[in-house]
């Protein structure tokens, strides 16, 4: 319970977002969001010090800001079909197999909310892992269906054929509730842990489908005192993590 | 040697209504605003916009001169939704041929290497192939026989880009972090116009990979200083956010009257006056 714990709900979603580059070597870290480039840099610090950080524009840069690479959109796009790479995206919304929507709400014909487009999610999702980002977790984004699929889920790549699915994975799904995954025997969204203070209930409501739920869902991984302290005292001082996802 | 050197008028007047124009930057980077704001003044209209947009797709849209744009966004990047793009997609104003960022990249290398298409992976499996009927897949013919989405050529009529310095022969240099795109919108347009910060009269002791745009490529170049305002050009200068606030903010025959109904000296001129108001309101 919350109680037994100083880490706030925000802490909890960068521990959460960091567990996704566990273990991915050296690849390229691409976080999309306040609380995912504070889990990827946590990461790196901690237990994936090999990943690979950009400064958000054309160069890859180590802890300290210094460069130590080039990567201008032409070569980036060549990293992600070339599969080095583990990019946490957002989402405006995301569906029981993992579709996601960043285009547009309603009709595309003539849409009652014009988004972003689809940007790069086709080619990241078929490419390499693309995990997903909410600080909202609402049944406005954990949707039945979404209105364009922009990244394609595990049932569309499946229905695409051999060549959508070869290099097609979705690590996991983190929201300010908890931690989601497709480990199913139908690729169905599945609740694998809760963030301390929330319940399964709480989840569910909050989503538009029904999830997997198995019979006992874990809580998410209290941090450790050091994880606490380098999110606190040097990856982000000035708490912009509490902007994202304020105190339950 | 052919001396390249054109007015911002002299590129617009090489333009016709219907084309399909092909505008490098990349969402509020280095978009050729110069070029922009010259082709606002003009009659053109009923473009095909190619482009990984920004404010130009946004003033293009909001002036009604796009009968089809071929994107995979609009953004002002610090500003995440393009209001003008969003309020033209909204009110149903435009065609759109959606694509996602690397098929529009492969669409410009197929153009740029004279073939009718890329093989790509990107787009199997998403909506990109619902609301593009016209997209085909191609199978490889070696022994793996994977499918792919067979990208068309993005073949350009004409391309629009900045950088940040050129010679009068056509060779454009960029200086910034990323050179975006630009070398390949020029390479698969039929005509290419470049803008610049400044001319300079030899490249002779540049870094050679700055050396973006090669001059059998260009058509005709443009001194424009500040020519992407009000997107950045890095080192030049950086974006001007203030002012990209008030443009996303201010309803479109406002911000056009404002700003737009002038040459690009008045346009200098209105945003000078501008920023020397919200200094006084400080």
């Amino acid at each position: 319970m919350s109680t037994t714990t100083t880490a706030t709900r925000a802490e909890y979603c960068v521990i959460a977002c960091a567990e996704a580059w566990r273990d991915n070597g050296e690849v390229l870290a691409s976080p999309m969001g306040v609380i995912p480039s504070i889990g990827a840099r946590l990461a790196k610090r901690t237990f994936s010090p090999d990943l690979l950080l950009t400064d958000g524009e054309a160069m890859i840069v180590g802890l300290d800001g210094a460069a130590e690479g080039w990567l201008p959109y032409r070569r980036h796009l060549a990293m992600v079909t070339g599969g080095k790479r583990h990019v946490m995206m957002g989402a405006s919304q995301l569906d029981r197999f993992g579709n996601q929507n960043i285009s547009c709400i309603g009709d595309w014909q003539q849409p009652a909310r014009q988004l972003l487009g689809v940007r790069g999610a086709p080619v990241n999702t078929l490419n390499n892992p693309v995990s997903y980002w909410v600080p909202k977790h609402s049944t406005r984004v954990f949707v039945a269906k979404v209105d364009m699929i922009s990244g394609v889920g595990y049932d569309s790549a499946a229905a695409a054929g051999p060549s959508a699915t070869r290099y097609h994975r979705i690590p996991r799904v983190v929201s300010h509730l908890g931690v989601f995954d497709f480990a199913t025997s139908d690729r169905a969204m599945r609740l694998a842990s809760v963030h301390p203070g929330v319940t399964v209930e709480q989840v569910q409501e909050a989503t538009g489908f029904p999830l997997v739920l198995p019979a006992e869902v874990p809580y998410t991984r209290e941090p450790t005192a050091e994880e606490l302290r380098l999110i606190r005292t040097v990856i982000d001082p000035d708490a912009l993590r509490d902007r994202e996802v304020p105190a339950a | 040697m052919t001396d390249k050197t054109m007015t911002p008028e002299e590129v617009v007047s090489r333009l016709r209504s219907g084309m399909t124009l092909g505008i490098g930057g990349w969402g509020s980077r280095r978009k050729p605003m110069a070029l922009v704001r010259a082709l606002l003044r003009s009659e053109i209209t009923d473009l095909t916009v190619v482009s990984y947009g920004g404010p130009d797709v946004g003033l293009l849209a909001a002036a009604g001169r796009i009968r089809k744009l071929v994107a995979a966004f609009a953004t002002l990047d610090s500003i995440p939704l393009e209001p003008h793009f969003r309020a033209a997609r909204q009110r149903g104003a435009f065609e759109l041929m959606e694509v996602d960022e690397a098929m529009f990249m492969w669409g410009l290398h197929a153009a740029a290497n004279r073939l009718p298409f890329l093989p790509v992976r990107a787009g199997l499996g998403s909506d990109v192939m619902r609301v593009n009927p016209t997209l085909r897949t191609v199978t490889s013919p070696y022994a793996d026989g994977e499918e792919f989405v067979a990208m068309p050529a993005l073949r350009l009529d004409a391309a629009l880009v900045h950088v940040n310095r050129a010679d009068r022969l056509g060779n454009g240099q960029y200086l910034g972090p990323d050179p975006y795109f630009d070398d390949l919108f020029c390479e698969a347009a039929d005509s290419a116009y470049v803008s610049c910060e400044r001319l300079v009269d030899t490249f002779a002791t540049a870094a050679p990979q700055t050396l973006l745009v090669k001059r059998h490529s260009v058509t005709g170049v443009v001194e424009t200083p500040n020519g992407a305002h009000f997107t950045s050009c890095v080192p030049d200068y950086g974006r001007d956010e203030p002012f990209q606030k008030l443009y996303a903010t201010t309803p479109w025959p406002q911000f056009a009257e404002r700003f737009l109904h002038g040459d690009e000296k008045a346009y200098r001129s209105a945003v000078q006056t501008w920023h020397e108001e919200q200094g006084e309101r400080k």
